[in-house]
């Protein structure tokens, strides 16, 4: 920074020609001349606006900038594969029950280039992105209707909350009784877990608006839906996406354990699949499912962050 | 002529044993054009009184009048909305307003002029440094279109160097747009800089305790020893006071 300063005032020097520099303005000249005076203030305001804002800092190249947060993950993948060659080679399991990776990595390679295996991972998404979007809708109206009647909060604010923290699983002996072994029955199952983080995420949001942006709400004369539609819904976004990514989570961990649970007859999904290589003691294709489910699973995390950076960077809560 | 009457307006902040007297029987008008400073040491109630004056809050007691007119409030945080660029934050007063966007748009690039923001209404509010954020601020009261401007400590967070380019900015704008201006502060200096009048407030409750006329001749310098030596008297009332509350 320091190396900037005298070209900042070199710049100025040169627009200034005559009148004063900024810091050593003249009282007698300010007192005669108005627009010279003038000048010389939105000199001395122009300028303090460049010391203070400073230059760009340089975030090196983009490939650079890949491979600096690339490398940690593919370290920590060697490790994994490493610590499971490891076990491999020590014996602990006979082969046909814990495969090694090479063998899986191969048997994962086959099968994703079946058309069976794209059929198998599109039920399944299918299934998540409806779940995920019903449970969106449901969260969004709950969570909007308990921060805008206090009697509801009260009656159904701890619920929400304890619906939470509540195992999806425990839900699918009465979701079957409910809707018998059904698409329905996985659908019940994926909405009730991923709602209440949907719905309280809203709720946080909604509640920790700073008071401040609400005095300005108030000043400007927001009131009703004006101060909800440009005050209280884009401020309570951040917190909205980060109950929407915590809400994806639960429900794909929802959807797995229904898909193992609820075995709709003709829908051959990820999880179908994988409990018939269990039945068929395919110890290999097993593993490929699990990683396949992971990788989805990152996948859509990935997306989740990069919304969330995007609006970060957006509103500067990056950093500095 | 007059356009914020106060007269023995008081404020009560809840009730009974633990009833906080903010307030008490004050009376002050604010004429056209006239910028008016309010001093006081904490618990004088300027910040009450600003928030009184914005309709804000309601008054206990006696009555304040300011003939139907609209006021702006700005505060120590300029609180621009992330979410919005600094152009959309100075439009949203005409946005609420139902103004039509290119009407607004191109309000919105004249005040930005007007702060000597010309150029930045396409950044974010944290490019921007302190001083620049409240200049945003100041446009964005501006595009209100308000009669009246309320002013709450709006330069208390900012260093020196900038809270002195930006009274010199506020007397300009104050002059070139026929502003009327009610300026909260605790810093004496900057309330004789900037007012025509400096009315002293006392603490727990507010009352006022005197009504100084500042007629030094503009543009200022809050270094002038003019400036100095009112300020100099103005702070002998006010430790006077302060030392009152010791007992």
């Amino acid at each position: 920074m320091p190396a900037k300063l005298p070209s900042a005032r070199a710049g100025l020097e040169g627009l200034t020609g005559d009148f004063p520099l900024p810091g050593q303005k003249d009282p007698v000249a300010l007192d005669n001349a108005q627009p010279a005076a003038d000048l010389a203030a939105a000199d001395r305001v122009t300028g303090l606006d460049k010391l203070e804002l400073g230059g760009a800092s340089d975030k090196g190249s983009l490939g650079k900038r890949i491979w600096r947060s690339a490398w940690p993950k593919l370290l920590a993948v060697a490790i994994v594969l490493i610590a499971w060659q490891a076990v491999v080679w020590a014996e602990w399991k006979p082969s046909y029950v814990l495969p090694d990776p090479l063998t899986v990595f191969k048997d994962l390679g086959s099968v994703i280039t079946t058309g069976d295996f794209w059929g198998g991972v599109r039920v399944t998404m299918v299934r998540a992105v409806t779940g995920f979007a019903l449970a969106v809708l449901i969260g969004t109206v709950i969570g909007a209707a308990v921060s805008r009647f206090a009697p509801l909060r009260a009656a159904i604010g701890s619920l929400i909350t304890g619906l939470q923290t509540m195992p999806s699983i425990m839900w699918f002996p009465l979701a079957i009784l409910l809707f018998q072994i059904s698409e329905s029955a996985i659908l019940f199952v994926v909405v009730i877990g991923a709602a209440p983080s949907v719905a309280n995420g809203l709720i946080s949001g909604i509640d920790y608006v700073p008071r401040t942006w609400l005095r300005v709400g108030q000043v400007l004369g927001m009131t009703g839906f004006a101060k909800y539609r440009y005050l209280i819904l884009p401020a309570s976004l951040p917190s909205f996406i980060s109950g929407l990514k915590q809400g994806w989570a639960f429900s794909w961990r929802s959807l797995m354990a229904g898909e193992l649970l609820v075995i709709v007859p003709g829908a051959l999904s990820i999880g179908v699949r994988m409990q018939q290589a269990r039945d068929l003691n395919e110890s290999s294709l097993v593993i490929c499912f699990i990683i396949v489910v992971l990788v989805i699973g990152i996948l859509i995390d990935v997306l989740f962050n990069a919304a969330d950076n995007a609006l970060r960077k957006r509103w500067g809560l990056t950093g500095n | 002529m007059s356009v914020v009457t106060l007269e023995q307006v008081s404020k009560q902040y809840g009730a009974g044993g633990n009833a906080l007297l903010a307030l008490d029987k004050v009376s002050l008008s604010v004429d056209k054009g006239e910028f008016v400073c309010l001093l006081g040491a904490s618990g004088c109630g300027k910040s009450t009184l600003l928030s009184l004056v914005a309709g804000l809050d309601q008054v206990s007691g006696g009555t304040l009048d300011i003939g139907g007119r609209h006021v702006s409030l700005m505060f120590q945080e300029a609180a621009l909305f992330p979410w919005l660029s600094v152009a959309g934050n100075v439009e949203l007063p005409m946005r609420l307003n139902g103004v039509a966007r290119a009407e607004r748009q191109q309000r919105a690039e004249e005040l930005l002029g007007i702060v000597r923001l010309k150029g930045f209404g396409s950044k974010r509010p944290h490019e921007l440094s302190g001083g620049m954020r409240q200049r945003v601020a100041l446009a964005r009261a501006l595009a209100q279109n308000a009669d009246i401007l309320l002013m709450d400590e709006p330069f208390g967070a900012l260093d020196a160097m900038t809270r002195d380019i930006l009274h010199d900015e506020l007397e300009r704008i104050w002059r070139e747009q026929n502003l009327t201006v009610l300026f909260v502060t605790h810093n004496v200096r900057e309330a004789v800089r900037l007012g025509d009048r400096v009315i002293l407030l006392s603490s727990r409750p507010g009352r006022v305790i005197e009504d100084f006329a500042v007629t030094h001749e503009r543009p200022r310098r809050i270094d002038s020893p003019e400036v100095a030596g009112q300020a100099a008297e103005i702070t002998d009332r006010l430790r006077a006071e302060v030392a009152r509350h010791a007992s």
